[in-house]
Order: structure tokens, then C-alpha cells, then sequence
């Protein structure tokens, strides 16, 4: 066994690799940073030249002015529509898709069946349709079926967005679990059912909360298909909505900060909660036939 | 999903004990069964209605105009394929995703060793690197649209701070050729660095360490051990983190849209903001649609060939 030299020079290099790590990821996350400021800082600060880099004063103003609290600004946002909108799209679309893209996934995982990788690519292929390209059929059909400006109608669309990547990682925890399991299962008598629904579900768990944010996230952030579907407050999601801020005269780019915060709630829980699961399912199929 | 080649070595072996899937009959069929029906009702049929508009003159404003009329079915098409603007879109499109992917993958590679060998800080550092996973694609353009205005934007305001450029002379970021195609690769790159690179890092974790420490017995040197062990061994992870990202390659639609809407003078234009402006704005449904499946025949094609590479590389290993 050759030892290895443990000098200055491996140690110098340590440092270097560490501090440049840390100079690269804290650039990456910076512009993130100044957004999250910039909503709370005084609208002079921001509109100064020459800049003022360091906040000197924090206020929620833009939030007063937001939801209407201030006389002197008139409401210009109707963000309780779009949030009301976005969480009723996603949390709806969320919920039926993972219901239907886990039974898909386990089917993928678990069973042997005809067309099973011609299945697989096409469920996946679906997803590789640009939103851009549904959203012009989809709005005459829905149109002729009256269900334009509807948030439920925007929710069935999700659902099918949806079902690509949540069979897919599904399709991955599944394979996850030691197979032994379902098959003392089986000489236990039950079905392929039952195996499913009482041993193989449950210790999908985590695996499904996974799948289910991620839903969710795609849903909520989605922009292509909702801003041609909705053409008015009735289903108006965030996304619509802050491009609305772009339309205006002048921009008012703290109010647009301001939104963005709120949009990233549900990112900010996806990313403390699930981000190991998610690595793992997404890449469970590269080690694994 | 693939079958099993050859059944002699331990690998395959051990592979076998997944690949081994029951034969159930049908019950299989009906778990995918609601999936399937949703996925033709909403993705599948409109697909085809939109297929029957393109070979249409459809304008919304002239409902009259949805006619079937067999000797002119393909008049969308030709009239694309005769449009300079439309050739234009195709060729802005092809640049940047090219740019963005090829950048995109090689940046998280290089980021994704480099976390690998953090001993300071590993898990701030990597909830660091979601940051940009928290913002939505059209709030990505916003911000960089932002960042980049060429009046009250940060860039130039530091540009002027540190003395580059003349207070005066601020530059037109979004508006330049080809500056205003860089601006749009930055945004899309900085939104894909996150999942390529926690993908490629959990890769990098998870190969052997005995390799590793077999090639220095031997004396490879850093750049060889990536190189000949590190890369090769990452394929399945680099084809996964690829499909994923072609799979959801048109969110840099969101990015286009807000952040020059194809403009200034068609500068940045790509498929995506085209259909946009032909079938929404200009109401031209029947030409919109033909746009549309020019480009999703090209995004289907493009996600097929990452597919099979993941299928490849997974066989291989």
C-alpha cells in the first residue's frame, strides 16, 4: 500500500478547491439574494444613481401596496386572484396526477407486460410536446367546450403535463424497494392489488411526497398554457400575472420583487424538504436496468 | 425497460434481480390505462385537431376559414418554408439551444467535481446550488431582464461603479446582436446549472472508490482519472440529466418571452415566440399550428435521441 503524500501541497490545494467552491455557488445564488431584498427596501433606494448596494432601510411596503392597505396607491395587482387561481390549478392537477402517475409507475416497475418500453417513451414523449404548441388546439377546444378562463379546465391540462414525470420517478422509488418484500406478499396470499396497496404504497411514501411537489412546482410555475387559456382574473395564475407587470408603462420592478417572493414559497419547502429523494428517484433508472 | 444482453458476468446479474418483473396479465395494462386516457384526451387529440388546423387557413377572426381543401392542404407549410423570418426563428433557436445545453451540461460537470471535493460547508453549499431552482422560469427572465436593462439595470450600474464604462455609454444589453442572444444563454443556463449538476454530483458520489485509488497507484494525475475513469463512468447520469432537460427544453420560452419577446426586430426570435406571434397575436391559427408541429417534431426528435443514448449507456455499463 503506497501512502499518499499528505504535504503543503495537498493541503494548499484543499484550500483553493474549497474557496472556490464557495466564491462560484455564492455568485450562482446572488441574483436570488438581491430579489428577496429588493422587495423590502424603500422604492428610493432602488431607483437611485448612483446605486445603494447595502440596504439602509427595510419595509414592507410593497406588500401594503400590493394587497391594497395603502390609500395612496391604487390596487393594480389582483394577486388574491392569482393566488387563489395557481393554488387551486396546481394543488388540484397535483393531486390527480399523482394518483394516476404512481399506479403507472409501479405498473412500469413492477410488471412485465407487452409495448412496456414503447408505453414508457410515449408517456415521456408527451412531455417533450413545448406548452406553446398545446396551448393553440387546446384553446380552440376549449373554447368550443366553454371551459376557457376556467381553473379547473387548466388543472385537467396539468394533469397530463404532470403524469410524464411523476410516473418517471415513481417509476424509480418503486424499483427502490427490496423486491423480496412483495413476493413473501404473494405466498402470503395476496394480490397484486393488495401488494401494492398495503406494502408496495407505503413505503413509497417519501418517494410520493416527492413526486408530488415536484407536480405541484410545475404546475404552479407553468406560464406557456395558462397565459392562452386565461384571458381574464377567473383563472389567472401567478405566472400570467407577473408578466402583467411587463405590460405596463413603467415597470414597477419592486412590486414585481415582491411577487416573486410569494411565488417561491412552495420552492423554497420543495428544496429543503425533498431534494435527496428527488436526486435519487430522477437517477435510481441510470445505475439500475 | 431494457432487456438484459448478455447474462454471464456478476454485473448483469446483480441487474437481473430488477430486471425481473412478474407477469401479471393484465392488471398491469390497467394501472396505465388512466394515464394513457388522459394523455390522449389532452395531449394526444388536440395534438391531431391542431395537426388537421395546420392543413387549414384557419384565422380565428374568419371562423368560415377552418375548410379542408385537399389541393391547397400543405399551403401553411409552404408558406413557412418560403419565410425568411420563419428560417430565422428556426436558426436563433438551434444556436441557442446548442449554446445552452452544450454550456449548461459542461458548466455543471466542471461544478459538480468541483462540489465533490468540498470538505467546508458541503451542505450549504449544495443548498446553495437549488437557489435557482426556487424561481420560476418566467421569474428567471424577469430577473435578467432586470439585471440587464440598460438604464436602471445592476449590471450596467456596476459596470459604471467600477469604472468600465462611461455613465453615458451604458450598453444595450437586450437589444445588441449578438448581446441580447448571450443575455438569453445566460438566464437559460443559470436556470439549468441545479438539476444537471445535483444529478452529475450524485453520479460522481456514487462511483467506486477502488477505481479510484487503483489509478493512482498507477500515478494518473487529476485530469486523468476524470477524463478516463470519472466521465466515461458518469454517461447514464450525464444522459439522464440531458433527457431531463430536453424534456422541459421549451421553459426557455418563458425566458424569451419576457425578456425580449423576439425582438428587437426579430433579433431574437426563435420557434416558440413565432407561433406566439403568428397564431395569438396575429390570429393565424391554421399557420400557427403548422409552426407548431415543425417544432414539435423537432422536440420530440431531440428528446428520442437523448432517450436512446440513456438506454445506450445504460446497457453498456
Amino acid at each position: 500500500m503506497i501512502t499518499r503524500s499528505v504535504g503543503p501541497n495537498r493541503r494548499r490545494n484543499e484550500i483553493i478547491w474549497n474557496a472556490v467552491a464557495w466564491i462560484v455557488l455564492l455568485a450562482l445564488a446572488l441574483p436570488a439574494f438581491w430579489i428577496i431584498m429588493t422587495a423590502f427596501r424603500p422604492n428610493i433606494e432602488i431607483n437611485t444613481f448612483p446605486p445603494v448596494w447595502i440596504p439602509q432601510r427595510l419595509t414592507l411596503e410593497a406588500y401594503a401596496n400590493m394587497f391594497g392597505l395603502n390609500p395612496e396607491v391604487q390596487q393594480r395587482v389582483a394577486v388574491e386572484a392569482y393566488l387563489r387561481n395557481s393554488l387551486l390549478a396546481a394543488g388540484a392537477s397535483t393531486i390527480v396526477a399523482v394518483s394516476l402517475g404512481t399506479l403507472a409507475g409501479y405498473a412500469f416497475a413492477r410488471f412485465r407486460f407487452r409495448f412496456h418500453t414503447a408505453l414508457f417513451l410515449g408517456i415521456m414523449l408527451s412531455r417533450a410536446v413545448p406548452g406553446v404548441a398545446l396551448s393553440l388546439p387546446l384553446f380552440l377546444l376549449f373554447n368550443r367546450a366553454g371551459l376557457t378562463n376556467n381553473v379547473f379546465g387548466l388543472a385537467f391540462v396539468y394533469v397530463a403535463v404532470n403524469i410524464p414525470f411523476t410516473a418517471w420517478l415513481m417509476d424509480g422509488f418503486f424499483r427502490q424497494i427490496p423486491q423480496e418484500l412483495t413476493e413473501s406478499a404473494y405466498i402470503d396470499g395476496c394480490g397484486h392489488w393488495s401488494a401494492f396497496w398495503r406494502i408496495e404504497l407505503p413505503l413509497s411514501l417519501p418517494g410520493l411526497a416527492t413526486a408530488a411537489i415536484f407536480a405541484f412546482l410545475a404546475a404552479w410555475n407553468e406560464f406557456q398554457i395558462v397565459s392562452v387559456l386565461a384571458r381574464n382574473n377567473a383563472a389567472k395564475t401567478f405566472p400570467p400575472g407577473l408578466f402583467a407587470f411587463t405590460e405596463q408603462f413603467t415597470v414597477d420592478w419592486r412590486g414585481m420583487a415582491a411577487m416573486s417572493v410569494i411565488m417561491m414559497v412552495p420552492a423554497v419547502i420543495f428544496v429543503i424538504l425533498v431534494q435527496r429523494n428527488l436526486v435519487s428517484g430522477l437517477t435510481f433508472g441510470a445505475v439500475k436496468g | 425497460m431494457l432487456r438484459r444482453k448478455n447474462s454471464d458476468d456478476n454485473d448483469s446479474q446483480e441487474r437481473a434481480a430488477h430486471v425481473n418483473r412478474i407477469d401479471a396479465g393484465s392488471f398491469p395494462l390497467l394501472l396505465i390505462l388512466p394515464s394513457i386516457a388522459v394523455i390522449l384526451l389532452v395531449v394526444a387529440f388536440p395534438l391531431l385537431y391542431s395537426l388537421y388546423v395546420s392543413f387549414t387557413p384557419y384565422e380565428l377572426l374568419r371562423p368560415n376559414s377552418l375548410k379542408f381543401t385537399l389541393g391547397k392542404a400543405l399551403r401553411n407549410y409552404d408558406k413557412l418554408l418560403n419565410d425568411a423570418i420563419f428560417w430565422r426563428s428556426l436558426g436563433n433557436t438551434i444556436i441557442f439551444l446548442a449554446v445552452s445545453v452544450n454550456l449548461s451540461y459542461v458548466i455543471s460537470l466542471a461544478l459538480s467535481q468541483l462540489l465533490a471535493r468540498v470538505t467546508v460547508g458541503q451542505s450549504i453549499l449544495r443548498t446553495l446550488l437549488m437557489v435557482p431552482m426556487m424561481f420560476a422560469p418566467i421569474l428567471v427572465g424577469m430577473q435578467f431582464r432586470w439585471f440587464f436593462n440598460a438604464n436602471v439595470g445592476l449590471v450596467n450600474n456596476f459596470l459604471i461603479s467600477v469604472g468600465l464604462i462611461e455613465a453615458q455609454g451604458q450598453i444595450a444589453w437586450l437589444v445588441d446582436v449578438p448581446l441580447g442572444m448571450i443575455t438569453i444563454i445566460l438566464a437559460s443556463i443559470w436556470m439549468n446549472i441545479p438539476v444537471l449538476t445535483i444529478i452529475l454530483l450524485a453520479g460522481t458520489l456514487s462511483l467506486p472508490a477502488e477505481t479510484f485509488e487503483a489509478a493512482e497507484v498507477d500515478g494518473a494525475s487529476g485530469w486523468q482519472k476524470f477524463r478516463f475513469i470519472t466521465f466515461p463512468l458518469l454517461a447514464p447520469f450525464s444522459y439522464i440529466a440531458l433527457t431531463i432537460m430536453s424534456l422541459d427544453i421549451a421553459r426557455a420560452f418563458d425566458i424569451v418571452r419576457i425578456m425580449t419577446d423576439g425582438g428587437p426586430a426579430r433579433r431574437t426570435e426563435m420557434l416558440w415566440t413565432y407561433i406566439t406571434r403568428l397564431a395569438i397575436e396575429d390570429t393565424k391559427f391554421g399557420l400557427g399550428s403548422a409552426m407548431s408541429w415543425i417544432t414539435v417534431s423537432l422536440s420530440v426528435l431531440f428528446t428520442l435521441y437523448f432517450f436512446r443514448q440513456l438506454v445506450k449507456a445504460r446497457i453498456v455499463r
